[in-house]
């Protein structure tokens, strides 16, 4: 079966081709295999903060900012006027809510013309209709456009967040598998589990149809062992590379073993375990499992071999840590050393197994200690794309043309998938089965989302936003600066104005010195800052003067190219 | 985490001395014969602005000595003792005492005074009076792009499709310092230098950055910041040109000084962009224009000696480069102030006001006349304009840039009657006008064009799908023409024009990655 992505699949890359052309997609290159990178320094922490004892500080603004940012996508002015009142554990509590489930992503895509998936009427869902002959591209769009809606929309919740943390850890290419339906179950799965039991997600992930395509699973047979999934198993979603973690090339042999019997039927395509696939005989572990037996089981009962395997894998100390590192590299910051190890990462190991694998209680120990609110954490991480471009649509909230159908609403939502591909990051489709190498590869870490070709990308994204509109294929959409000032508490006022903007768009706070540069452009190099105030109450007291809005819209375009230029903005 | 060396900016470090003044035209004895030797190829002239934000005080930087009487009684707050002004030879006027560069630059036939410059029917806000002088337009149009803006798209139609270039390896503009106007901005493009951010524009050029902070974010900061330098598509001709000019002449310590320094070093280091602005504020002087118990001092003064002393240093400096005879600069501010002084020793916006033209060709004399002095001026008296600022962008436009005059008025959106700012024909070179119209790349050709009724347009998509669109002078779409995805490669089409009015207008065609616009001629 034509699904591994290694393998061609001449209808994938015929769509991929005219995805490339419709939406100016451009592979960057990243960072990484640059000899000139600059090494990531070693952080720099407060030792006083250096734990997990639940934050004391003060509980102010700048806090309540970063855990937004952290925890969502971007944040608006909804976000702080929401949260404004509330205690950090009332926030806590709060963002560590799931997200009612949404629902499912429908035909969004049938054109008039030449698109027409004749099996699922234009607006209602695909995810039911089975495999697809011609439109199985147009569905994994139609699937990320739906992921891309979820985030745009994203309510006070970590959700969002955790569904792309769980894709960069279990990872599936959706364009590699090239089959819609089991992306959604993919990430159905990954949404039923985000913030709950590990284990569970672990076992059934394994068994999940994109994965067992993903990672041979499918091919997996006692006659002929695929090592693939059994191997990045422990190697990248349990175990993991931590400097104790022992496990053997015997261990893959016998994980391997274990899982024969699952594989994908065809050409249904459901997931089924097979009792004739299945090795029937005991699966003998290294001393790294405690020399662990998995017995032989035949017929059905040979699915119980999964259990002993999930138990035998997370009885190891290892696990735990392992996924607790990635979970801190992920919220907190990118890279872990000692004294992180011993103070966080150890302690929250210990509290993941205590809770017995569910994660929640680990994240709400996290964002609630003394560490995470470390100032020294506070803007540490360079934005991907998604946290970039998401990010910056919620807090501008660009409005739609009146006149926009939801087939041009979706090639606005390609527009930024692909403009996201652009600066680096495919959602649905990581460059491999270890994520995006920004999350993971030493020394340069988030640094290598940052290129020359990237940063110009960003910044033509920015621009495009404040002055000509960002580019889909059927409108150009600018933000309504006017509107999106108006929205904030005090814009008439330029100094309230600028520090909010910031507050919204950077990382870290900017000194005086910057702000007012910034309030220099805003009242075009005058003195007085009444003028400005001035001119937006003249705005406000008769809107339909053109003159009057032209004023503020134009200044507030040349400030806001440069606020969302600055380098404070690429930090979360 | 260790300490990070930031660049820094030293003034000090200049020890070449700069030659000494009078290397300008009137040294060298210029006669309209020996100007041709100077003549410099067109294409290496620049225009440097300077804008004076707050409106400037016309009546105390030039004063009318005819009207010392009047002014004495409409203005006594502000009103400086005759014998502290700096009396210009052979003229009726004086410069306020804080201007001896200025007068310096008078004595040696390189500067010149427009009297009462504005518009009709005078705006009285600061910003709406900015745009309007930027932007050329009438008081009450709106237009979305900026005059010089206009003059760039002119000249080079092809911005920024496949530049830089061989024909212009440089930006257009410059805006320096923390602005960012309307000023350069084309009828699509911005046709200034797209700077990701100041700093690491004075990164460049060896100027200060604001410093990052010392945490984990800092370190982020500054990485940010170096790829950015890195990926300026200007980024390394004006490093180098830069580099090129690893001395200058002393200038003042402020701001406005330290922003023409980098101009002079840029022109010198043989960058041919165009236009270059550079900013001085603080020209709002409701209040304590002039100081208690001295009125030849004060906030105004100190704006008028940073600026004259500035723009002399910078001549000096340019002279001693060996590029003074490249540059013109003027003045410019959104008005001047009203007649009358206020009682905290301050003047309120008014309207007209002089602007100074400096360089080695222009016309180093007074333009007009003085202004007439109401006796019985009140809150409400303003002066009257005599020259409309229009003129003065038309004039350096023909004069000096050498813009074809049946050109001009396309640009200005007016018929504008030009003033003689130069002494010499600069204009009788080879015209680089035809060489630069080709720089880059042309997505649309017209023709015919001037049109009258039908046109065929001709375009080139790049495979993604675009745009085609009709707008006015004015900035306004009027129209979509075309709008669509064609495969890769040259299309054209057929449209009637019959009923547009007759008059100038702009098809645009934007695609994912391109944005340019042609001038179409109704007639």
């Amino acid at each position: 079966m034509p699904m591994n992505p290694e393998r061609g699949n001449p209808m994938r890359d015929a769509f991929l081709q005219k995805m490339r052309l419709k939406y100016n997609v451009e592979d960057p290159v990243l960072g990484f295999g640059n000899s000139n990178f600059r090494e990531q320094e070693n952080p720099v922490f407060d030792p006083e903060f250096m734990t997990l004892d639940k934050y004391s500080g003060p509980w102010e603004t700048s806090q309540m900012v970063h855990l937004i940012r952290r925890l969502k996508f971007g944040v608006t002015i909804d976000d702080l006027h929401f949260f404004e009142n509330l205690s950090m554990d009332q926030s806590v509590d709060i963002l560590l809510t799931a997200e009612p489930v949404p629902a499912p992503p429908v035909n969004d895509y049938n054109n008039g013309s030449d698109i027409f998936d004749e099996e699922v009427p234009f607006g209602t869902t695909w995810v039911n209709a089975g495999p697809s002959q011609d439109y199985e591209g147009e569905r994994v769009m139609s699937l990320k456009r739906w992921w891309v809606e979820n985030m745009l929309t994203q309510g006070n919740s970590i959700t969002e967040k955790m569904l792309l943390f769980w894709h960069n850890h279990l990872v599936t290419e959706w364009f590699g598998v090239f089959f819609a339906t089991s992306s959604y179950q993919y990430m159905d799965t990954l949404r039923k589990h985000h913030l709950g039991n590990f284990k569970d997600l672990i076992k059934d992930i394994t068994i999940d149809i994109s994965m067992l395509y993903y990672l041979n699973g499918a091919s997996n047979h006692k006659d002929a062992p695929d090592e693939n999934y059994a191997r990045e198993l422990q190697e990248l979603f349990t175990i993991g590379k931590g400097p104790n973690s022992k496990y053997t090339e015997e261990d893959v042999r016998a994980a391997a073993r274990v899982l024969t019997g699952w594989t994908v039927t065809w050409p249904e395509r459901e997931m089924i375990f097979d009792i004739y696939r299945h090795d029937l005989h005991d699966k003998q572990f290294s001393d790294f499992y405690n020399n662990t037996v998995i017995k032989g089981r035949s017929g059905m009962d040979g699915k119980a071999e999964l259990d002993d395997l999930m138990d035998m894998i997370f009885a190891n100390d290892e696990t735990a840590l392992f996924i607790c590192r990635k979970i801190y590299s992920f919220f907190v910051y990118p890279k872990i050393d000692d004294e992180i190890e011993e103070n966080i990462i150890k302690p929250l190991a210990e509290l993941l197994r205590e809770s017995n694998f569910v994660v929640k209680p680990v994240l709400e120990k996290l964002f609630k200690s003394q560490h995470f609110y470390d100032i020294n954490i506070k803007g540490s991480i360079i934005k991907d794309p998604v946290n970039q471009l998401i990010g910056m649509w919620r807090t501008l909230k660009p409005p739609l043309p009146q006149d926009m159908g939801p087939f041009e609403y979706g090639e606005l939502k390609s527009s930024m998938i692909w403009s996201m591909h652009n600066i680096g990051m495919q959602i649905g489709d990581p460059p491999n089965v270890a994520g995006w190498p920004a999350y993971y590869q030493t020394p340069i870490f988030d640094k290598g989302w940052i290129t020359t070709n990237t940063i110009t990308a960003r910044a033509i994204h920015s621009d495009s936003i404040v002055y000509w509109g960002f580019w889909s294929p059927s409108a150009q959409i600018p933000a309504d600066l006017v509107a999106f000032a108006d929205s904030l508490d005090d814009p008439g006022d330029p100094n309230k104005l600028l520090k909010q903007i910031t507050l919204l768009f950077y990382g870290v706070e900017v000194s005086e010195t910057v702000l007012n540069r910034f309030k220099y452009i805003l009242i075009s190099g005058q003195a007085q800052d009444y003028y400005w105030t001035n001119a937006w109450f003249a705005y406000k007291a008769d809107p339909s003067n053109a003159f009057n809005k032209k004023t503020v819209e134009d200044r507030l375009k040349w400030t806001m190219q440069r606020v969302l230029q600055l380098a404070e903005q690429y930090l979360m | 985490m260790k300490r990070r060396n930031f660049l820094k900016y030293t003034s000090a470090g200049v020890l070449i001395p700069s030659l000494a003044g009078g290397i300008g035209a009137k040294a060298f004895g210029l006669s309209p014969l020996t100007s041709a030797l100077f003549n410099v190829p067109e294409n290496d002239k620049v225009v440097v602005l300077i804008y004076l934000a707050g409106g400037n005080d016309g009546l105390n930087t030039v004063v009318p000595l005819d009207q010392l009487s009047k002014l004495n009684n409409v203005r006594p707050h502000v009103i400086m003792p005759e014998s502290s002004l700096l009396r210009l030879e052979g003229t009726q006027v004086a410069l306020h005492p804080a201007m001896k560069g200025f007068k310096n630059l008078f004595e040696e036939d390189r500067l010149q005074i427009i009297q009462s410059v504005g518009y009709p029917n005078q705006n009285y806000s600061h910003f709406r009076s900015t745009d309007i002088w930027m932007s050329g337009s009438d008081a009450d149009t709106l237009v979305n792009s900026g005059l010089p803006g206009r003059y760039l798209n002119y000249e080079f139609p092809n911005y920024p499709v496949e530049y830089p270039n061989t024909e212009m390896p440089d930006p257009l503009a410059i805006e320096l310092g923390w602005n960012s106007s309307l000023l350069f901005q084309g009828p699509s493009a911005s046709m200034g230098m797209v700077i990701n951010n100041a700093d690491d524009f004075y990164g460049l050029v060896g100027g200060e950055v604001e410093p990052a902070p010392d945490t984990n974010a800092g370190d982020k900061i500054e990485y940010v910041r170096l790829i950015a330098q890195q990926s300026q598509v200007y980024g390394q001709v004006i490093k180098e040109a830069a580099a090129r000019v690893p001395s200058q002449g002393t200038y003042p310590e402020t701001d406005l000084s330290q922003q023409l320094k980098i101009v002079a070093k840029l022109i010198a280091g043989g960058l041919k962009t165009k236009l270059f602005l550079v900013t001085l504020g603080g020209f709002d002087t409701h209040e304590g224009q002039v100081m208690q118990g001295d009125n030849t001092k004060g906030v105004h003064a100190e704006l008028l000696k940073t600026l004259s002393d500035g723009v002399e240093a910078f001549m000096k400096d340019c002279d001693g480069l060996g590029v003074s005879d490249k540059v013109m600069g003027l003045t410019f501010s959104e008005f001047g102030r009203r007649i009358i002084s206020n009682a905290s020793k301050g003047t309120d916006h008014g309207a007209a006001a002089p602007q100074f033209l400096f360089g080695n060709f222009v016309n180093s004399t007074v333009l007009g006349v003085n202004p007439d002095i109401p006796s019985n001026a009140n809150y409400e008296s303003n002066l009257d304009m005599q020259f409309d600022f229009r003129q003065v962008y038309a004039s350096i436009f023909e004069k000096w840039l050498c813009v074809n005059s049946s050109d001009t008025t396309g640009i200005i959106l007016k018929n504008m009657e030009t003033l003689p700012i130069t002494n010499y024909d600069v204009c009788s070179s080879t015209s680089t006008h035809e060489i630069n119209q080709l720089a880059g790349k042309s997505m649309l050709h017209i023709s015919p064009n001037p049109v009258s009724s039908f046109t065929n347009i001709n375009f080139e998509s790049d495979g993604t799908p675009v745009v085609i669109r009709l707008f006015d002078i004015q900035g306004r779409q009027l129209g979509e023409l075309l709008r669509g995805s064609f495969p890769m490669g040259k299309h054209n089409f057929d449209w009637n024009a019959s009923s547009l009015p007759s008059g100038n207008y702009f098809i645009r065609i934007t695609g994912a990655k391109f944005d340019q616009s042609k001038k179409l001629i109704k007639i």
